[in-house]
């Protein structure tokens, strides 16, 4: 049986275009061996929430710039919930000030990586934090 | 009187020799000396790396022909580059407070950030501007908006640059339109708009319509101003964007200039004369951490430029040979941690805009990779240009650096292989194809993965990052943060503004738009124009412009 692969959605939510952050955590990701589906630019909270689930997702990982973390976090996690999919983890990154990071995780965000962050140190989260996911899943 | 002294023997070869006993010592720090783009660095460079270089006809003299040395006779002896801060945040009131805060300060210039959603086309109420209203920049929706943002600014005393690319045509119109009402006439406004679509699909993302109708509403812009804005810089042709996404310093070059080549020759297809219309072509660079490097790159940049305007085009005229730009100090290179040492940086960066003789700078603040800058850090951000500009010297004699053996071979260097890509991408059937295959998004993509991973190895040093770490204090971080309410307010002003206006003359403006639209031959400015000052708002007008083009959409490159 060949080893389960980690899924993980990497996405551009609201109209923010830096996407250099969020291409080199997808290809990051993709060479750690998860299969990484990066969403286009522009995308709706609908949008994404549709998308990892179609995908079977395990994760999405939001990158966010242009200040509007607080409502693209909120939304996205508010429809995991009302499709009854708040099993995918939900992590970013961008430009989110510190004092940010604890309500975001409050709303129910994994993780937020900030600025300088190695991929190595998002990788390793992820595969630690999806495995004890399927572990739940299993027991 | 001084006797000279014979060159110790041997020159050349006893100074390899030497080093190559020196080095059984003392090992150099590395196996390969390279830019922080990539080129390789010779231990030492000597006249002989000039070997074939003509001084008249590779560097000449400044205001010159091929301006190597800059496009003014005099460069900062006659005045220096102009400041200017690229800033608006939130409602057009705290934008416009901000502008004046700038100006009492010394600033020569304004640049104006709009928010996400002026500068994708949709009104503050529309769905997808949820969350962004006022965040990134200054919303704006109509004339209303746009007469508080300069209250009390006039616009024949002010050069403003507006950042703004696919309805670059709305806020031309919305600024000759508030310059009317202050009884300024379009022909002596001077400014900028950005206005450059094409590193909008290949960087920056703040694209509408597909490429082809966009071209056109640059080309119908360079036409319009050239008769009733003769003053007006109708496009900022940028690198800026290119070089944050992660390209090198050749690529930037490349790929700026390709985008260049595309304007001229959508322009010139339309019966328009490259003599006039590229006088009022301007350029916008990125000034990053490689000192000599970033310095190389701008006169490199001038030096192509002229050659293809002069060369591919036919250009005569000086002012239309002359590759003037703004330049700003690179954003991707100050970090969050111990953000005091980007003061640094951007001081290092500054002088490098500087030696490479930029026409306009922005600084960045230090706080930058943390959120907003504050007035504080906008403020010290500033003085590093004006101690630049009257205490370091650098600026009291033009192009201080031409003849270091390294510089130029650098310039030459970088202004080589740039030719090659321009070669590749004329070949690819320009820069269009080049970009709908993804081929250059793909380059600096891969640019930007190997920066990361040379980060991460510790092959590129990162103080702070990844060498010199220190255990961070919690310190008071005053951040500027934008209330949520802005959203909520700019909402009611604008419901409010449209139950107030003619609304059958903002119908039949949206018709003639629309009938321009259809009809290529017609410029769309004059019905712009006419549209803005009947407070028909922007995403009304990008509403109707969104029917007939059609919205691009990404071709994803990973």
């Amino acid at each position: 049986m060949s080893e389960r692969k980690v899924r993980v959605i990497v996405a551009k939510p609201g109209l923010d275009g830096h996407d250099r952050g969020a291409k080199v955590v997808a290809r990051a990701l993709r060479d750690a061996g998860m299969e990484v589906i990066y969403t286009v630019l522009r995308q709706t909270p609908e949008q994404i929430v549709q998308t990892a689930i179609q995908e079977d997702a395990d994760a999405i990982g939001i990158s966010i710039l242009s200040g509007a973390h607080e409502y693209y976090f909120g939304r996205i996690i508010e429809l995991l919930k009302e499709r009854k999919a708040s099993d995918i983890l939900v992590f970013g990154g961008g430009v989110i000030p510190e004092d940010d990071v604890p309500k975001l995780k409050a709303m129910g965000a994994g993780a937020i990586f900030g600025p300088g962050t190695p991929t190595s140190v998002c990788i390793d989260w992820l595969l630690s934090a999806v495995r004890e996911k399927w572990e739940k899943e299993s027991a | 009187m001084v006797e000279s002294k014979p060159a110790e023997a041997g020159g050349k070869a006893a100074y390899e020799k030497t080093v190559e006993k020196f080095l059984q010592k003392a090992p150099e720090r590395k196996a390969a000396f390279r830019t922080g783009g990539g080129l390789p660095l010779k231990r030492l460079y000597t006249p002989e790396d000039l070997e074939g270089m003509d001084y008249e006809r590779d560097l000449g003299y400044p205001g010159m022909y091929p301006y190597t040395r800059g496009v003014q006779p005099t460069m900062y002896r006659g005045r220096f580059w102009t400041m200017r801060q690229y800033a608006g945040f939130a409602t057009a009131e705290e934008s416009n407070a901000r502008y004046r805060y700038l100006l009492s300060q010394g600033t020569t210039g304004l640049s104006v950030a709009f928010d996400l959603p002026t500068q994708i086309g949709y009104d503050s109420d529309h769905p997808m501007a949820q969350g962004e209203v006022g965040k990134v920049g200054v919303a704006i929706d109509s004339l209303a908006d746009m007469e508080t943002l300069f209250a009390g600014i006039p616009l024949d005393k002010v050069s403003t640059s507006m950042t703004i690319n696919a309805p670059a045509s709305v806020l031309l119109a919305l600024y000759i339109a508030v310059g009317e009402k202050q009884g300024v006439p379009m022909e002596k406004l001077s400014g900028t708009i950005q206005n450059d679509i094409l590193k909008e699909y290949i960087a920056r993302g703040t694209y509408i319509f597909p490429p082809k109708p966009s071209m056109r509403l640059i080309t119908d812009i360079f036409e319009f101003c050239s008769t009733h804005v003769p003053q007006w810089n109708t496009i900022s042709i940028s690198g800026y964007h290119i070089r944050e996404a992660g390209s090198t310093a050749v690529q930037e070059v490349a790929f700026t200039l390709a985008d260049g080549i595309a304007y001229v020759e959508a322009a010139v297809k339309k019966g328009q004369d490259p003599n006039v219309f590229g006088k009022r072509l301007s350029f916008f660079f990125n000034a990053h951490n490689d000192f000599l490097e970033e310095v190389a790159k701008f006169r490199a940049a001038r030096r192509l430029w002229a050659k293809i305007m002069k060369e591919r085009f036919g250009v005569t005229d000086k002012g239309a040979q002359m590759l003037r730009f703004h330049t700003q100090t690179a954003g991707s290179t100050l970090t969050a941690q111990q953000p005091e040492n980007n003061i640094v940086r951007v001081a290092v960066q500054t002088l490098a805009a500087v030696l490479g003789g930029t026409q306009s700078l922005h600084t960045n603040s230090y706080d930058e990779a943390l959120a907003l800058p504050t007035e504080k850090s906008v403020g010290i951000a500033l003085k590093t240009q004006q101690i630049v500009a009257y205490e370091s010297g650098v600026t009291e004699t033009v192009d201080p650096l031409a003849g270091s053996y390294v510089v130029e071979t650098l310039t030459n260097e970088i202004e080589r292989q740039a030719s090659e890509y321009i070669a590749k991408i004329d070949g690819m059937g320009g820069m269009l194809t080049a970009i709908e295959k993804g081929y250059v998004q793909q380059q600096i993509q891969d640019a930007a993965y190997a920066t990361q991973k040379a980060i991460e190895s510790g092959e590129q040093i990162v103080v702070g990052v990844n060498k010199f770490q220190v255990e961070e204090q919690e310190t008071d971080r005053s951040l500027l943060k934008v209330d949520e309410a802005v959203g909520q307010n700019q909402v009611r002003k604008l419901q409010e503004m449209k139950a107030g206006r003619d609304n059958l003359k903002v119908q039949s403006c949206l018709e003639a738009i629309r009938e321009a639209a259809k009809d290529e031959g017609t410029n769309l400015m004059p019905k712009i124009l006419e549209a803005v000052k009947a407070y028909v708002t922007e995403g009304e007008i990008c509403g109707v412009l969104r029917e007939e083009f059609g919205e691009y959409r990404e071709n994803i490159v990973l």
